[in-house]
């Protein structure tokens, strides 16, 4: 089993999104330039890295078989019903936001608060170009299912341990998982995609 | 023949990749290849033998993952026993006729360091140090730390291997697409580090093929003085027609590598994709090279984990003012071990143009060795500048140096037998660049003869450790003016003398000049200018001084250190600006001011609060400006927030401007602290390391006038205990944002109840509700700071009713 590492540009900044993230309906002016200043900031330390690998997907009976390792969750086997692959990955905007995090921990919490919401719209941002490009290219003429992580519904947050060995994430991304099962660096994603023919 | 001598006047070959076959004699997903050397020993040993048949003299046992995370210790001393004897075995039945050696392969953890991921620096060092003296145990030739993504953890393995072995040891990193490790090293901070501490050969390995790497070897060509290694993947995989394969053929391979070998690389092979093939067309095709000279490479340098400083023609300004001398909130912060303290003085300097930060938290009552390291700890957290660990006390100065992401600055050593036999060791062991003061047991002699006479005894001394020349920054030393009218001249004689005679770089304490006479930042700017014209490469100086700051722009634009003047420009335009907009402010009427403060602080705007805050209390009572305007703009936003018409960063800004109004309100009252409430000490549970919400906690908590002490982030039970039992606290809090942190609140929430009956507990966190903050036995659940800051003042109200 192949697993490929990619790297990309910055995906298109969405302010709304990152306000949204922040817990601002109506900003203020000063808020939007605290904004501003966050993501001029913040923007170059950014990496934009993706490690993906493509597995056999069997399900029976909420029991998620995917060759490496097996899982049992009712919701990850609605959502991947149909398929017969996925598409694993985990993907990281780099230990460079966790840096700067950290130092308006000290500095300026309300520019960490929005530095914050900065590296959570980042790593989704990523997580759509990744599932676009790999929906035009690889998978064209397929249908590929919501991304599903670790944690959501009944899938235990344990399943990470899982992904982890198989994506070899440190070596590939740089992205490792601690004792309490939390990604560093923080802003990182790591999902399973199901893919349908049809 | 040893590969030491081996290297000198030959090419080493290494092995290609091993990953790459195993996959292809169906190794599993998420199976541990490490466990092939004894179930499949026949296997691994062909895969060796056809290395060593390509012409590969060294050969990487099959152990990158090999360590105690993965394996008990039994199984990991069978694996890497059997991995040796494979190589081995490999060697022996091999049909090559050249030199083979076998290295104990190393690679990554798997593991974060902290603080940035859970794993602590001296486990990690533990970690690989087991493998080291397993591999030395079964007889390795040499050691290959490789695809090493992060520098911290790289220097966690080179000191285990230099620490268990005498053997050669190999350090090779990873770097990504940007030509910067994962974590952020450049190739020059890789060097410095690297071979500070006494790496036999550096280099790059993996990623991406030798084209795309070869602007990171010619970094490491151009600053390395020792064997610069590399080991590239066969180019990037792709899938044609179902298959995966790599997009640099071994042709193409082999002369990709053969132009870099040509310019000076001397150690190679192949990483991912690359086969026995891929070495065969290699050796072939480079046999016939001459290999280039190893040239020492005369650079001064430190680093950090991001980037090498360069000492050069434009002096390095290095920032004095993480230093308690003469400092009575600085003492006081490091009584009360206040690492932000330090952490916001770091900051501002690095702000205000500082290129280094000495460190020195040096007091009497306080346990030295431990606040150094913390404090180089914090502080390489966040400031990503080279320190320069500043201390008499060796102790705190080796394990300051141990714990130091990169190559040092140490400060300092001197002429005193004693002196450098305690430091060089140091020196040699962690690397670094080491101050020498030229004084000795008889003193600082008053000419600069004398003085010159001493570095080249300091310098004759350091060689026999192997310390380099380059390695020594000389202070000769600026001694007051005021008492001896030619102190300053011979000290400027002295650092010309070091540069022309020796070739050596100098730094000085610039300040020390002035002592004793008024308006010492007069003497020290224009003394400062003339040592740069002297030669002076460094100076530890304050960079909060406007004079200074004006002799070295000045000085640089002067003399043809900055192009086009734009260092001096910048800074003359951020002068000036203070200077116009100082004037709009006089003539307000105090009632104007008043409002005008309070307007600042609901808005955010934190320079405007302090300015104006900085102009009303040299005409009102301090404490009436925090009554009757801090206060009110607090509650304003406040409230606003409890109705949600103030949003949570606003909240935050408002804060922070009220909080640099209370610096303002403190400088003046000459009092440590304007905190009048209750203790409160705060912290993120163990294992979870979120902090930003107890950050924000702890902002509003210090605005509300409490006294808050932050334990930080990953905090233990234990840790939490004993801090409330020694302020006996009445209140603290505890945050946690992840479901698996959780217990282990439950169990600090445990041992607060037992050793701390009378302590309240507040909980909060993205993860907690009402019913868990019950169930796990807290007194509060505060749904955000507000609520905190509440339920605190209720507290409070109750101990002072």
């Amino acid at each position: 089993m192949m697993i490929y590492t990619k790297t990309y540009v910055a995906p298109e900044i969405n302010k709304r999104e990152i306000m949204r993230y922040a817990g601002v309906k109506t900003p203020t002016e000063e808020i939007v330039a605290l904004m501003s200043e966050a993501v001029e900031e913040a923007s170059s330390t950014l990496t934009y890295k993706v490690c993906y690998g493509e597995f056999p997907v069997t399900i029976s009976e909420g029991m998620v078989d995917f060759g490496f390792a097996r899982v049992r969750s009712s919701d990850l086997s609605k959502n991947l019903a149909g398929c017969e692959k996925v598409i694993l990955f985990a993907a990281t905007v780099g230990v460079g936001m966790d840096r700067l995090i950290a130092r308006y921990g000290v500095r300026s919490p309300s520019r960490a608060l929005m530095l914050q919401a900065f590296g959570a719209e980042r790593i989704e941002a990523l997580c759509d170009s990744f599932t676009e490009d790999i929906a035009s290219s690889l998978y064209a003429g397929y249908t590929l299912m919501p991304r599903f992580s670790p944690g959501y519904g009944d899938l235990p947050l344990e399943f990470q341990s899982e992904i982890f060995r198989v994506l070899d994430c440190p070596k590939k991304i740089g992205l490792s998982l601690n004792e309490s099962l939390l990604m560093s660096p923080t802003k990182s994603v790591t999902a399973i995609i199901g893919i349908k023919s049809e | 023949m040893l590969i030491k001598e081996y290297l000198k006047d030959n090419i080493i070959y290494l092995d290609g990749g091993m990953g790459t076959l195993l996959q292809k004699q169906e190794l599993m997903p998420g199976e541990l290849p490490e466990r092939w050397n004894i179930t499949h020993p026949e296997k691994i040993t062909a895969i060796h033998k056809s290395y060593y048949d390509a012409g590969s003299n060294v050969v990487s046992t099959n152990t990158f993952g090999a360590n105690l995370l993965k394996f008990s210790h039994d199984e990991l001393e069978k694996i890497i026993s059997a991995s040796v004897a494979n190589a081995r075995r490999a060697a022996e039945e091999s049909i090559g006729k050249q030199e083979k050696w076998v290295a104990l392969d190393i690679g990554p953890s798997g593991r974060m360091l902290a603080p940035y991921g859970d794993f602590d620096f001296e486990d990690a060092v533990a970690l690989f140090a087991e493998t080291v003296k397993i591999g030395v145990k079964y007889g390795v030739d040499l050691i290959l730390i490789e695809t090493m993504n992060d520098s911290y953890e790289t220097k966690a393995a080179l000191l285990a291997a230099r620490e268990n072995s005498t053997l050669p040891v190999f350090v090779s990193n990873a770097y990504s697409d940007d030509g910067k490790l994962m974590t952020g090293a450049s190739p020059a901070a890789m060097v410095a580090l690297l071979e500070g501490m006494g790496a036999d050969a550096i280099g790059v390995n993996c990623s991406l093929g030798p084209k795309a790497l070869s602007g990171v070897v010619r970094e490491y060509l151009e600053c390395a003085s020792v064997p610069v290694l590399l080991k590239p993947n066969a180019g990037l995989p792709r899938v044609i027609d179902g298959n995966t394969v790599y997009d640099v053929l071994p042709d193409e391979f082999a002369e990709e590598v053969a132009s870099l070998i040509s310019e000076g690389v001397r150690v190679v092979g192949g990483c991912c994709g690359t086969t026995p093939e891929y070495i065969s067309a290699l050796t072939e095709k480079t046999s016939g090279i001459k290999p280039a000279d190893i040239t020492e490479k005369d650079f001064t340098i430190v680093s950090s984990y991001t980037h090498a400083v360069t000492f050069g023609e434009i002096p390095t300004l290095i920032g004095e003012r993480i230093n308690p001398t003469g400092k009575k909130r600085f003492k006081e912060a490091l009584r009360a071990a206040d690492m932000n303290y330090i952490l916001n003085e770091g900051l501002t300097q690095q702000e205000k143009g500082a290129q280094i930060l000495d460190v020195n938290v040096g007091l009497p009552e306080i346990n030295e060795k431990k606040m150094l390291t913390d404090a180089v700890c914090a502080l390489q957290a966040i400031i990503d500048l080279p320190l320069q660990i500043d201390t008499s006390d060796t102790d705190a100065m080796e394990a300051a140096l141990r714990r130091y992401n990169g190559k040092a600055m140490i400060n300092s050593v001197n002429g005193k037998a004693e002196s450098m036999e305690s430091v060089f060791p140091l020196a040699k062991k962690y690397g670094g660049v080491v101050v020498a003061l030229t004084l000795d047991e008889n003193g600082i002699p008053t000419t600069a003869e004398g003085r010159v006479e001493i570095a080249r005894r300091i310098l004759d001394e350091a060689e026999k450790y192997g310390i380099k020349k380059k390695d020594i920054i000389f202070d000769p030393l600026a001694m007051t003016v005021s008492a001896d009218k030619n102190a300053a001249r011979e000290t400027l004689r002295a650092v010309r003398m070091i540069k022309e005679e020796l070739g050596c770089h100098t730094s000085l304490g610039v300040s020390n000049v002035s002592f004793g006479l008024p308006g010492r930042d007069m003497i020290n700017g224009t003394f400062f200018a003339l040592a740069m014209e002297n030669g002076l490469s460094a100076a530890i100086m304050n960079p909060y001084s406007a004079e200074m700051m004006k002799a070295y722009r000045t000085y640089c634009a002067l003399s043809g250190l900055d192009d086009n003047c734009a260092g001096y420009i910048d800074f003359a335009s951020s002068v000036q600006t203070v200077t116009a907009a100082a004037p709009e402010k006089t003539g307000t009427s105090a009632e104007e001011f008043g409002s005008e403060l309070q307007k600042a602080i609901i808005k955010g705007l934190l320079d405007r609060a302090a300015q104006i805050t900085a102009e009303m209390i040299e005409s009102h009572e301090p404490l009436s400006v925090v009554q009757n305007e801090i206060i009110p703009a607090l509650d304003t936003v406040g409230v606003g927030f409890e109705n949600k018409t103030v949003y949570l960063p606003q909240l935050l800004m408002s804060a922070e401007a009220a909080k640099a109004a209370f610096e303002q309100i403190k400088a003046k009252m000459q009092s440590g602290s304007a905190a009048d409430k209750c203790h409160f000490v705060i912290a993120t549970v163990k294992g979870d390391i979120h902090d930003i919400g107890k950050n924000i906690v702890k902002l509003i908590l210090e605005n509300y006038g409490f006294r808050v002490t932050d334990l930080g982030r990953d905090v233990s039970p234990e840790t939490v205990a004993e801090t409330v039992v020694r302020l006996h606290a009445p209140i603290v809090g505890l945050s946690a944002l992840m479901t698996t942190t959780v217990p282990a609140m439950e169990e600090t929430i445990g041992l607060l109840r037992e050793s701390a009956p009378w302590c309240k507990i507040i909980v909060g966190g993205a993860v907690l509700t009402q019913e868990y903050a019950d169930q796990i036995g807290a007194d509060m659940y505060a749904r955000d700071a507000m609520a905190a800051v509440r339920y605190a003042e209720q507290i409070n109200r109750e101990i002072f009713s």
